[in-house]
């Protein structure tokens, strides 16, 4: 049997945000050096602010600047920072109460090492040098020995204020397509396409998924089935999608091959693509090096009879 | 013990849009949240619990967004779900919301769906780049066109049909204050003359990519009887699913949607649904689903349902109106559709539709479905309390 293959997945998107009335001020206030919070209907100061209370729902809009300095509320080393967290050397995770606020803040202290850090130790923001609205304007907080700060009355009004951010999000996957997919990937290196068939229902899956779905048992027969198959049925796609080097029209299929009981779905070429029709019978073109089929052409067969396909659109 | 009867008291939705960049996500859902209670003139604090939908996390790429929704749809304190169910998932998340109304698990339940495509890419959520998988071929409507033609070759129906519909929902959706495409010059010349994107589908029969939100307050018979306007009552509701993709799999009708139409005609009592049920509001994302669907929920006969399109009987003023709110094809935030569906339903046998109100409308089916045609979420609402 096959090795069962692996691969990284990287899955990552630059989102936007409208960020709302209240949002808007808090992250512009960054870029302005100023942290605000909100009044909550029970008189609570929090930070970071929401768009709505808590405890009754009504709309929040009362902004309130708090301090730079704040108190450790509670904490965590983190020995081994990872890409994209706000320090490249080993930092603790902080929950900060600003001086003036109810609520304290997720964010990081430097200090050299866990027995620089306890709760209830005095801290100030370190601003980043250069600010654009976003959490990490407040680079990090740093132990600080120094008077409280007494918040300004910001009223949370700023010129040019954001109201929109880029969220860019990451993840990253060890993707396997299980035994069955890797067992047909690599029956395919040899330009042959082998499916499962079901102990139960007899159908053949291709390309196999380990189990019928219809029966709910694992599929472990395999059967080489195709080359050739028939059109079941197509668009012609007249817009270039992105990331994709075709040139249009084109014709998109789903394709029957010779004993299988699902169509796969290719592209169709060496033939005009308004000649295209169902029950077209053709073959795989395959180019040197690559897994898949680059196209199906015409095998100059008689088209398949409508009934020998028409539970297979 | 009998099940509790179920009324829709409150329904909201924001003015569906291309990009509402003026509020967050917790602003657009509190907006259909407040103008649902507005509607059945209810606090927060009338609220027992809070259900809510939306497509895929990966749309807007929010982990689990009720998480931080809770504080805006007032959920502190209260129970608060979240349904998850692809494009079907604003019929299922109303259905859930319903089932624990009638189990009598709460008197009253906030039920809301949402989606902010401006701040999503659907098709890049859908479509990850898979090692060892065939790239996408086609994009969006390449996965639907197939099924399209299937459906032509088996029925017979001319090519005219799609425009039809889109002509007729696009018309529709001018007398719909909430829909997002008003297309006043609108023409069934224009329909049929624009770009043939993914033949046999044409630009004008897709549906567009919106922001919006959509909720609604459902009550039991003490919360209907304290009501102010006309409750719709619930008198059958049911999902099913099947695979994306089986040997036998009929794209073109799916057994799952017949299934699920014929659970919510047994509960109702419906005999025959083109002659019991007045109106539909069916997920219709391209317009050849109006002919499909119509066979599917057993309006028509196999292969027969583009007939009714074609003789105006899906018109506003037709027997069978279908979509009177513009549907898919003027409205698409997709985890909202589904719900959107289920709204108009309601509004319609309250007597609420406003301009594209059908006289008569006495019991109303709405139908939403999703994934590869796998997830299928319908409800029959009438004016009239079930066995009454």
């Amino acid at each position: 049997m096959p090795e069962v293959l692996k691969a990284p997945l990287v899955v990552e998107f630059p989102f936007t945000r409208s960020l709302g009335p209240v949002q808007s001020a808090f992250l512009t206030g960054l870029r302005e050096g100023t942290v605000l919070g909100v009044r909550t209907t029970d008189g609570r100061v929090l930070v970071p602010p929401v768009e709505y209370d808590p405890v009754t729902a009504d709309d929040l809009s009362d902004l309130v600047e708090v301090a730079p300095t704040g108190t450790v509320t509670t904490w965590a080393w983190n020995h081994e920072p990872r890409r994209g967290q706000p320090l490249a050397t080993p930092f603790a995770w902080v929950l900060v109460r600003l001086d003036g606020a109810d609520t304290a803040l997720l964010h990081v202290l430097d200090v050299p090492g866990p027995d620089a850090v306890h709760t209830g130790m005095r801290v100030r923001v370190r601003w980043a040098a250069e600010r654009t609205g976003a959490i990490t304007d407040i680079a990090c907080f740093e132990p600080y020995e120094g008077e409280a700060v007494e918040p300004g009355g910001h009223s949370g009004v700023f010129e040019n204020p954001l109201t929109g951010i880029v969220a860019p999000a990451r993840l990253d996957y060890t993707y396997s397509p299980g035994r069955a997919q890797s067992a047909y990937i690599d029956a395919l290196s040899a330009r042959r396409t082998v499916g499962e068939r079901c102990p139960s229902c007899r159908k053949v899956y291709v390309p196999p998924r380990g189990a019928c779905p219809t029966c709910g048992v694992a599929t472990a027969e395999q059967v080489e089935v195709g080359p050739r198959g028939t059109v079941t049925t197509f668009c012609i796609v007249n817009i270039k999608a992105k990331n994709l080097d075709i040139e249009v029209p084109y014709v998109y299929a789903h394709i029957a091959l010779d004993g299988a009981d699902l169509a796969l779905h290719a592209r169709i070429g060496g033939i005009p693509y308004d000649r295209v029709r169902m029950g077209l019978r053709v073959e795989p073109v395959w180019t040197e090096g690559a897994r898949y089929p680059d196209h199906y052409r015409p095998t100059g067969e008689p088209d398949a009879d409508y009934e020998t396909y028409k539970e297979l659109l | 013990m009998s099940k509790e009867p179920v009324a829709v008291t409150g329904i909201g939705q924001t003015k569906h849009v291309a990009a509402r960049r003026d509020v967050s996500i917790a602003g657009l859902v509190r907006e259909a949240a407040l103008r649902a209670l507005a509607d059945a003139e209810l606090t927060w604090a009338d609220i027992d619990a809070v259900v809510i939908g939306k497509a895929p996390d990966f749309f807007e790429g929010v982990m689990m967004p009720e998480l931080y929704l809770a504080d805006a749809l007032g959920a502190v304190g209260k129970p608060m779900l979240r349904v998850h169910t692809a494009g079907s998932v604003g019929g299922s998340t109303a259905l859930v919301a319903a089932n624990l109304v009638a189990a009598r698990v709460h008197g009253t339940v906030l039920t809301l769906a949402f989606e902010k495509q401006s701040e999503s890419n659907a098709m890049w959520g859908l479509s990850l780049p898979i090692p060892f998988q065939q790239p996408l071929l086609a994009g969006a409507g390449g996965f639907f066109a197939p099924h399209v033609r299937a459906y032509m070759r088996r029925s017979g129906a001319p090519d005219t049909i799609g425009s039809l519909v889109a002509y007729k929902d696009r018309r529709n959706a001018l007398l719909n204050p909430y829909a997002h495409l008003h297309e006043h010059d609108i023409t069934l010349e224009k329909v049929q003359a624009s770009p043939m994107l993914w033949d046999p589908i044409r630009y004008s029969e897709t549906c567009p990519s919106s922001d919006g939100a959509c909720a609604m307050v459902l009550t039991d018979r003490a919360g209907a009887a304290r009501a102010p306007r006309p409750p719709a009552w619930l008198l059958g509701g049911a999902m099913r699913s099947e695979p994306t993709l089986f040997a036998g799999k009929d794209f073109v009708s799916p057994q799952a949607g017949k299934d699920c139409a014929a659970d919510v005609y047994r509960q109702a009592g419906i005999a025959d649904p083109r002659r019991d049920i007045d109106a539909v509001e069916m997920y219709v994302p391209f317009s050849w689903y109006e002919p499909m669907w119509l066979e599917n929920l057993g309006f028509a006969a196999e292969g027969e349902g583009w007939k009714l399109t074609e003789a105006g009987v899906t018109e506003l003023d037709g027997d069978l109106p279908v979509n009177m709110s513009g549907g898919v094809l003027s409205t698409n935030p997709i985890g909202a559709s589904g719900m959107i569906r289920f709204a108009e339903a309601a509004l319609q046998v309250r007597g609420q539709a406003g301009e594209h109100q059908v006289a008569r409308a006495r019991r109303v089916l709405g139908h939403a479905y999703g994934g590869g045609s796998q997830f299928f979420s319908m409800w029959l609402v009438g004016s009239e309390p079930p066995d009454s």
